[in-house]
């Protein structure tokens, strides 16, 4: 299987005057062409600033400090800004979590779809006809009299759609999707949820999900890597990783899902994330970890193999617990 | 359609405030201490012909009087006849309006000029260098007494450097221009500063926002970020503050006409006001109501025109 994306010891700091951030620090992940590959974790763990970096739209001051970003074999960090967004505009689609806020208000709906076209240098004509069977494509009723309206004239989820869809305008083989169901309805997320699943299928893309829900990981994603604090502490398929989940951290997320069946309580994970300007000598869950022992605070543990193609990042080798 | 249907609307809601104006000026000018006819024939006339004067004009009538034959006069668009200049008001204030609204007109464009380009770099300069000089700029524009500004302005470029007329606004449209630089800039630095500041701060605020990200990540140029995303947005609410502005310039050109010694509307009505030439203030003050009434309607529609989620009601 080749990979369309190789991601090797990243690391993307905050380097302020006072103090430096490490807000992704060492993380190595690869997804797998035609894959969905999910990031899981909670606020503030690192998960879209990951992303942020894969396309170097960091906000300042934050810079990559370190790593690789491999696409399709061609290192992305060390290109100018200028053939960075000829990759931004073409491969590499990106959507943000808020429909409500990422879409420009003062600009009709095709203009925004124009803009994602810009690079393939197609006459009005062509570019009207492309808009609308892009709407078309996400679903939007009634594509020809959407063009024209502006983006109060859409519903949370048709803004979503309208998103995608100027996305999808600059035909990306790797598309990036930054929480895209958190900011709608229960209702709404499903069908979004669905339509990402379709058309990766249709357009042959490969998708990374960003998420702090694991319903959605649940649902989509064929591999995932848990993020905390700037690490990934677990990585594995899908399903390998919610019937075995092996870092306690992990473990802690599954246990904090509501379920259907059953009463009893949920079990939330204790205390908050570390601040990620201190340095933190040891394992960065070691404060909120019930199973923490010294040997927990001496060194960073590295990820290691504990099952078969199933990373986790914890001292401790008994840890298979049923959750 | 809907448009036109606003416009027409808007028009009929103007005619209330016309009317109180118009009912403003008339008892504000008539409360004026002071009596009309020794200040149009000099304190040497003799009684009877003050008294003569008097009776001649209709001052001796009841003010409510003076009013009805007024207000008949407007419908008839008769603004009546200057007692200073010998010459029907609207005669006169065609000519002095020509050179008030050129200097607005100019004042207006520089204000833009300096202060949108200023305002934007300054945005996404935000707390560099060029972020605090630019917004030292603006503070001092801001703190500059206009008089002052006018006869630095002068002072510099009319007497040292003669680039510019320091009075009057000659014969020709390029005598025109270059007479009225001068009193334009002077009047420009100041709303200039104001606009800065406030385009400033709103490109910092859009720049924040989703859609500008989104957009880069369209892998659209810095440029186009620029203009379409970032200052298209940060520019709606500019626009009303730079009508008020425009407004307030309009009653600036009282002093700056008087320091480059221009016949605009503003010396006319200082003049008017301190020889109670009567019909002259009213003409004036009504002029300007007109003036500002026609600003507030096309910034309102050029609003809608920014903004999209504006509809026109």
């Amino acid at each position: 299987m080749d990979n369309i994306l190789e991601v090797e010891h990243l690391k993307m700091y905050y380097c302020g005057k006072v103090e430096t951030v490490r807000a992704v620090d060492d993380v190595s992940f690869h997804v797998e062409r035609g894959e969905t590959f999910g990031i899981v974790g909670e606020s503030g763990c690192g998960k879209s600033t990951v992303c942020k970096s894969l396309v170097k739209m960091m906000p300042p001051p934050g810079r990559i400090v370190d790593g690789s970003v491999r696409y399709n074999g061609r290192e992305l960090t060390t290109l100018s800004e200028g053939q960075m967004r000829a990759v931004r505009g073409g491969e590499i689609g990106m959507i943000f979590q808020d429909p409500m806020t990422a879409l420009n208000p003062v600009m009709k709906i095709k203009d925004q779809i124009y803009e994602s076209l810009r690079r393939q240098k197609l006459s009005k004509k062509e570019m009207y006809a492309r808009g609308v069977e892009l709407l078309r494509l996400v679903d939007i009723p009634e594509p020809e009299k959407r063009m024209e309206e502006y983006v109060h004239q859409f519903s949370g989820g048709m803004r979503q759609r309208v998103m995608i869809a100027i996305t999808l305008a600059a035909n990306p083989k790797l598309l990036i999707a930054d929480e895209p169901t958190t900011a709608l309805d229960v209702t709404i997320q499903d069908q979004i949820i669905r339509l990402i699943g379709r058309l990766k299928e249709e357009l042959g893309m490969s998708v990374i999900i960003i998420t702090h829900d694991l319903g959605v990981v649940n649902e989509m994603c064929d591999r995932v890597v848990v993020m905390y604090a700037g690490h990934i502490v677990e990585q594995a398929e899908t399903r390998e990783l919610f019937d075995h989940p092996m870092h306690p951290y992990t473990q802690g997320l599954i246990r904090s899902l509501p379920r259907a069946e059953g009463r009893e309580k949920l079990e939330p994970i204790p205390g908050a994330p570390p601040n990620l300007a201190a340095e933190i000598p040891g394992c960065p869950f070691a404060d909120r970890c019930a199973r923490c022992t010294p040997a927990c605070r001496e060194a960073l543990p590295p990820l290691r193999e504990v099952r078969p193609g199933h990373l986790s990042a914890c001292v401790h080798d008994d840890l298979e617990v049923s959750v | 359609m809907e448009k036109l249907n606003y416009i027409l609307k808007r028009i009929l809601q103007m005619i209330p405030v016309l009317i109180i104006g118009i009912l403003l000026v008339f008892a504000l000018v008539r409360f004026l201490p002071g009596d009309t006819a020794t200040a149009i024939l000099g304190d040497k006339a003799r009684p009877e012909v003050l008294a003569a004067y008097r009776e001649k004009m209709g001052l001796n009538d009841s003010i409510f009087k003076q009013f009805i034959v007024y207000c008949q006069s407007l419908v008839r668009l008769d603004l009546g006849d200057s007692t200073q200049y010998n010459m029907p008001v609207a005669t006169l204030l065609a000519s002095r309006m020509k050179v008030t609204v050129l200097l607005t007109l100019m004042a207006t464009a520089m204000t833009v000029v300096i202060g949108l380009p200023l305002g934007y770099l300054s945005g996404i300069r935000k707390d560099r260098l060029t972020d605090q000089g630019i917004r030292s700029f603006a503070l001092l524009g801001l703190s500059l007494p206009t008089f002052w500004v006018g006869l630095m302005l002068m002072l510099i470029f009319g007497v040292q450097l003669r680039w510019f007329s320091i009075s009057g606004w000659g014969e020709t449209w390029i005598d025109h221009v270059k007479g009225l630089f001068l009193p334009a800039l002077t009047e420009a630095i100041f709303a200039a500063s104001v606009i800065i500041r406030n385009v400033r701060n709103n490109v910092v605020d859009v720049r924040g926002q989703d859609y500008v990200d989104f957009a880069r990540c369209k892998g659209l140029g810095g440029f186009r970020v620029g203009c379409m995303h970032v200052l298209r947005n940060a520019m709606i609410p500019t626009a009303t503050l730079l009508s008020i502005r425009i407004i307030s310039m309009l009653g600036g050109t009282v002093i700056v006409e008087n320091i480059y010694s221009l016949q605009g509307m503003g010396a006319l009505l200082v003049g008017a006001v301190s020889s109670r030439d009567y019909a002259v203030v009213q003409g004036a003050v009504l002029a300007f109501i007109l003036v500002v009434l026609a600003i507030n309607l096309l910034t309102d529609i050029l609003y809608s025109v920014l903004d999209p989620r504006i509809a026109l009601k």
